[in-house]
């Protein structure tokens, strides 16, 4: 394990790395029913299963590593495990809170697998895995009853105790490093990051990447014109709240298009004291939720990005494909990595 | 362990950064919402006053705090408690939680509390080695994964560091060892090396703070990255009760320690004069305190002290709004959530537009869409706006005295409900409800009633909930791309169930364009698609008023009309199936297995002068009640904590009644039903003529028409008889309202309101009773298909039994001159002495009337919209013209029909 991290730091240095693109996108493609997302275990599940994509990971191993495979094939470093809503939180709604540990673990197994296969095939461009942890569908620091301002539908330990559960699979299942995305509520984050530090302790793990530590990587969602997260703060407040852990990178995913990312990930790349990540959405969504920024378009934004030097790690989200992605690598290869540097009061 | 991050000096945040940079000076952090410190804000949170509490807050903010200080450390109170509720409403005013929070207790369990409610980088007042190193370091590494700076004491295992050595010797160690033990970031560790009093009068007390500020200048140049806070107030502890002197010593105190380097402390502004405003006499004096000059020194200051009076107190943050016009105050207050003026200022645009409803449909929703625009704007974020909701919400609640009270409307003579429900649910899949919740409060802010069912919301359950809480709007939300498709599933949904509630569609990647082209056009009732909540109110507004709703769901449809001709004019979805193509999918029933049971008596049976002490056993009273505007289901109604002892004064009245109805004779029921033998033609039901003395009877049922998604049938009720066998149907009308005119005459003399709708309510009551009733005979006897049924009073209510009797006029089949053949066919008139009127009314009003299906499949439906082609077909079947079919069935037309002249 502290040989790919040292890899993965090693890579980090020489250029830009690639993140994947979709997922979600990516299964709709195969437009799967209601008994792709169940096996013989969830047979007697009552509530409707479709649209639980993790599931997959368990039910059609198939197509998550054949998506694995394509981002692989694609230019991707890094691909993200199956894991977004893999928290015990997330699952309740299924009422499968008690399948996290193993979603966890068979899909970062997935991810392991298809990566391995890549990296022995190509030792040139070693292929790592980010285990994914979302946000959950709770909020920390947001009512769910306006009438009831005070009131939390999660609290901060149970996040930690969702989170541990989630961190441990994904460990257990062998990924380099772990993946905090789409921070909406920065609470929230805050709990996963709380999470990692105890299973890090309890397992004698180093937090710091450079002595060995599993990286951790945090990406925060700006969710639209007021520049700030769902739960109101600013990127820069972002960072400086999630800066008190040795970050490998932190960026920005999701909610807008690489376009209207740019202040914010330009505040990013002038205060980060770690590596900066962004991987934004296939552009705005349309009037029909389904986002249509082709490969060109987005690489045209995004190159932007890169031509300043502000990113470590670039990849897409929601709407984005292999062929995206496929346009993305080819254009950071033109481009050398933000320097990583030591802030002063003057920054 | 980790090595320190690579951040070189303090950072905070809250919602927005607070960066300790050479530009900052010294930052201020409030006092005011510290129990210890204010005896306001321990009395307002002791007395569970939080949205005063919050204003303190607020004013902390708006005076010129940079970090909140938050204390609940007080005997009487459950500190963490305390402390999770008020941090969690701070984190719901963004006004107050843009600036980092300081979490300030003396015990570690209070402080674990509150770090788990910060979502920023905040503080920890205060750690020290008072309990030894273990505990110390213990504390530290549980603040450092909290990712929060600290503010260490200069307290160690023998006390308080009260001199200069002590402190820095204090401050030293545990600097050491935050920093070495366990790599704490140097930027994040804060020292308070004690500020006491001055001028105390004792001898120990002189030097304090030229101690302080010593020490404070120590820190800076010997322990790197370090920081410097205080509680200023402390310094002029003896002088309390004289602030000119304490504000003076605490201008003085900060003048020269932030000259040492103090960072930050806690001072509250209102308690601060500006060092070069103070009278030369008094700054002398004070210097001399401070700096312990001369010997006499405090007595001189006490001298002067004495001599002070009290001035007024300075102006509070930027009142300058208040100079506005009214409506500008409120919009300024909606705004800017402030409820501090909103009952005076709501009061006194009251009295200039005399109509409290005009205050909220002028004034209050002015300012609410411009909350609403700045807020699509980009320029107020989401919890700002919640805050705008619940200055609307107070405002609404200061007018609801003075609006019309709900009552009956004198000129139809129907009881209004003045109450419109709304009900809102996200859409089943989607978990997203915050912008859903946001447009429940802003609603509710206007006077309707939400009924929220919350996330993951099944389509049945939305339009069950709808149809049983009679809402007035539906407001469909989601976030995410696949509550697109829901959204239209249950638009369909409604329009198959043949409702006609507007539906109002919200959420993230909802759109205008998607409503038109995927919403609209499979729903025959209003859709709007609300771009935010603020949009809602004047669309549920138009949506629902009577005056109002026509013409605006004309102008809604042209207008999506137009959206989708200029979109995708070719690619107009069909919603209409053919009345063949219908045909072609009827309820699909296993006909080769059925056999149809033969009725024990067929014909016509009359039941006169029926016992009514009997049928009020059948009553459902959960109606009685609707009436009465009391809802709720019965019997639970009864311990409703609001309207339960209303409810139960009404039962109580409602059952003496019953008893005079009964013992004296008050009303007569009767009823005629028959059983007949029926050939199926097409969706007509053919009765048997030796069961009608020759004469041919016919029922003429209608079909769905509306596009069916796989395996959803066309329903029509003539699917329910056997396709070519003889098969069974019966008919029946029963009225329990003779005789109802005397009584009530009697009442209406007396003006005797009550008792008038009372009598009327319970007649109908009976009315619908003596159908119960009627259908369990006739299923249990009469017919006997179901002999053995035994089902409670409440089984029947809910129609836990075998068959159907959808009555003329009613979603099924929704033409009202049906019911002439009906009482055509049972003789009503003579038999059970019931009228129709020419428009096919039941007379008298307390009747019912309507058809038996007794195959187990039959149920219940909407008819909804149908086509030219089967309206042409009908009027052919019916023997009527195609204008005068459509003049009947104008509600269930999917057509626009051609005007014809009237003939002259």
């Amino acid at each position: 394990m502290a040989n790919r991290t040292n890899l993965l730091l090693q890579q980090l240095q020489k250029r830009i790395l690639i993140l994947d693109g979709a997922m979600g996108t990516m299964i709709q493609r195969y437009g799967l029913q209601e008994e792709d997302f169940r096996n013989q275990e969830l047979a007697v599940v009552k509530k409707s299963l479709k649209g639980n994509n993790d599931l997959l990971s368990l039910t059609r191993p198939d197509i998550i590593k054949a998506i694995h495979k394509a981002y692989f094939e694609a230019g991707a470093d890094i691909v993200e495990t199956n894991t977004f809503s893999s928290t015990t939180i997330a699952q309740e709604d299924y009422g499968l809170a008690a399948l996290a540990y193993k979603l966890n673990f068979e899909s970062a197994k997935i991810a392991r697998e298809v990566a391995d296969e890549f990296s022995a095939n190509e030792p040139d461009k070693p292929r790592f895995v980010a285990g994914a942890i979302g946000p959950t569908n709770r909020t920390a620091s947001l009512s769910p009853d306006v009438n009831d301002p005070g009131f939390r539908a999660v609290s901060f330990d149970q996040l930690v105790s969702a989170y541990a559960e989630q961190v441990e699979g994904l460990l257990d299942g062998g990924v380099d490093t772990l993946l905090v995305e789409t921070v909406f509520d920065t609470l929230n984050a805050k709990a996963a990051i709380f999470a990692i530090q105890e299973v890090y302790e309890k397992r004698g793990l180093p937090l710091e990447p450079s002595e060995g530590g599993i990286p951790i990587m945090v990406s925060g969602t700006i969710t639209d014109a007021s520049g700030r997260t769902l739960s109101g703060q600013t990127t820069e407040a972002f960072l400086i709240s999630i800066a008190h852990v040795p970050l490998l990178s932190v960026g920005l995913n999701c909610a807008l298009g690489a376009a209207e990312l740019r202040p914010y990930l330009k505040v990013l790349s002038d205060k980060s004291p770690f590596h900066v990540s962004v991987y934004p959405n296939a552009g705005l969504p349309n009037e029909f939720g389904e986002y249509d920024q082709g490969p060109e378009e987005m690489d045209k934004e995004v190159s932007l990005f890169l031509k300043e030097g502000w990113v470590n790690i670039v990849g897409g989200c929601c709407g984005t494909t292999p062929e995206h992605i496929a346009a993305l690598a080819d254009s950071a290869s033109k481009y050398p990595p933000r320097n990583q540097h030591v802030l002063t009061e003057e920054d | 362990m980790s090595k320190p991050t690579k951040i070189s000096t303090l950072q905070l945040s809250g919602l927005e950064p607070l960066i300790f940079n050479e530009s900052l000076n010294f930052v201020n952090i409030g006092e005011r919402t510290n129990v210890t410190g204010s005896k306001k804000f321990a009395r307002l949170v002791l007395n569970d006053n939080y949205d005063e509490a919050l204003e303190v807050a607020l004013d902390q903010v708006r005076g010129g705090a940079q970090i909140l200080d938050v204390c609940m450390d007080e005997a009487m109170l459950d500190g963490e408690a305390a402390m999770v509720k008020f941090l969690n409403l701070v984190a719901s005013e963004p006004e107050i939680s843009r600036i980092p929070v300081m979490v300030d207790s003396s015990k570690w369990r209070i402080i674990l509390a509150g770090l788990k409610c910060i979502q920023g980088k905040g503080i920890v007042n205060s750690i020290s080695l008072k309990n030894g190193e273990e505990e110390f370091l213990f504390q530290a590494k549980t603040i450092k994964k909290f990712g929060a700076a600290v503010v260490v004491m200069a307290f160690d295992e023998k006390g308080q560091a009260d001199t200069y050595q002590k402190r820095i010797d204090i401050c030293k160690r545990s600097y050491d060892l935050l920093t070495k033990e366990i790599n704490f970031n140097p930027q994040d560790i804060i020292f308070d090396p004690n500020i006491f009093p001055v001028a105390t009068g004792m001898d120990e007390h002189k030097n304090n703070a030229v101690d302080f500020f010593k020490a404070t200048k120590w820190i800076k140049e010997n322990l790197p990255g370090a920081k410097v806070s205080g509680g200023v107030s402390n310094v002029s502890f003896s002088f309390r009760g004289n602030n000119p002197v304490r504000e003076a010593m605490h201008a003085v105190f900060l003048y020269h320690a932030i000259k040492h380097g103090m960072d930050m402390g806690i001072v509250n502004p209102s308690m601060l004069e500006i060092y070069d405003d103070i009278p030369k006499d008094l700054l002398e004096r004070v210097e001399d305190v401070m700096w312990n000059k001369r010997e006499d020194a405090t007595e001189r200051l006490l001298d002067f002290a004495d001599s002070v009076k009290s001035q007024g107190k300075k102006g509070k943050a930027d009142e300058a709004w208040r100079s506005l016009s009214v409506e500008k105050r409120i919009q300024h207050a909606l705004v800017k959530g402030v409820l501090d003026y909103i009952i005076e200022d709501t009061e006194e645009a009251r009295l200039q537009l005399i109509d409290a409803l005009k205050v909220i449909e002028g004034p209050l929703m002015d300012g609410m869409n411009v909350v609403g625009d700045l807020f699509g704007e980009g320029k107020m974020f989401l919890p700002q706006v919640v805050k705008s909701a619940r200055v609307m919400k107070k405002a609404v609640a200061y007018l609801e005295p003075f609006m019309p009270l709900p009552g009956t409307n004198e000129t139809t003579g129907e009881k209004e409900d003045n109450v419109k429900r709304i009900l809102l649910a996200t859409v089943k899949g989607d978990v997203h409800d915050i912008g859903k919740n946001i447009v429940g409060v802003v609603l509710a802010c206007n006077s309707y009633k939400i009924i929220d069912l919350g996330v993951m919301v099944e389509t049945d359950r939305i339009i069950q909930e709808a149809v049983d809480n009679d809402a007035h709007i539906i407001g469909l939300s989601g976030l995410i791309t696949p509550s697109l498709d829901e959204m239209v599933n249950v638009a369909s949904e409604m329009e198959r169930r043949g409702l006609d509630i507007p539906l109002l569609i919200g959420g993230a990647t909802t759109s205008r364009i998607h409503t038109a082209v995927k919403i609209d056009p499979v729903y025959s009732g209003i859709v709007v698609h609300v771009a935010d909540a603020s949009k809602s109110v004047p669309v549920a507004g138009e949506a629902i008023s009577k005056e109002t709703r026509d013409a605006y769901k004309k102008e809604i449809k042209a207008t999506y009309q137009k959206l989708r001709e200029v979109h995708a004019a070719k690619q107009q979805v069909k919603q209409m199936a053919t009345y063949n193509e219908a045909k072609a999918n009827p309820v699909a029933i296993d006909w080769a297995n059925y056999t149809p049971v033969k009725p024990k008596k067929l014909g016509v049976t009359v039941l006169k002068n029926m016992d009514l002490s009997i049928i009020r056993n059948y009553i459902d009273w959960t109606p009685f009640f609707s009436t009465w505007m009391l809802s709720g289901r019965f019997p639970k109604i009864l311990k409703d904590p609001v309207v339960g002892a209303e409810a139960l004064k009404l039962y109580n009245d409602a059952n003496k009644m019953l008893d005079r109805i009964v013992n004296e004779g008050w009303l007569t029921a009767n009823a005629v039903f028959g059983l007949f033998p029926v050939q199926r033609s097409g969706d007509d039901l053919v009765v048997d003529p030796s069961y009608t003395e020759g004469k041919p009877y016919s029922f003429h049922f209608l079909r769905q028409q509306g596009k069916k998604g796989k395996g959803i049938p066309n329903r029509s009720l003539a699917d329910y008889i056997h396709p070519d066998d003889t098969d069974y149907m019966g008919g029946f009308a029963v009225t329990a309202g003779l005789n109802i005119e005397e009584k009530l005459k009697a009442f209406q003399e007396q003006g005797d309101d009550y008792n008038d709708i009372m009598l009327k309510a319970m007649a109908d009551r009976l009315a619908e009773a003596a159908a119960e009733y009627l259908h369990l005979l006739v299923r249990k006897e009469y017919w006997g298909y179901a002999p053995d049924e035994s089902l409670e009073n409440e089984d029947l209510i809910k129609e836990n039994y075998t068959g159907i009797r959808p009555a003329p006029g009613y979603p099924a089949c929704p033409e009202h001159s049906e019911k002439r053949t009906l009482f055509d066919l049972l003789e009503a008139e003579k038999n059970a002495e019931m009228e129709l009127t020419d428009s096919f009314a039941m007379y008298p009003t307390s009747s019912v009337s309507g058809y038996y299906f007794g195959h187990p499949e039959s149920k219940y439906f909407g008819l909804g919209k149908i086509s030219k082609d089967q309206v042409a077909d009908y009027a052919r079947r019916k023997g009527v013209s195609t204008a005068q079919a459509e003049k009947w069935l104008s509600p269930n037309l999917a057509y626009t029909p051609k005007l014809t002249s009237e003939p002259r």
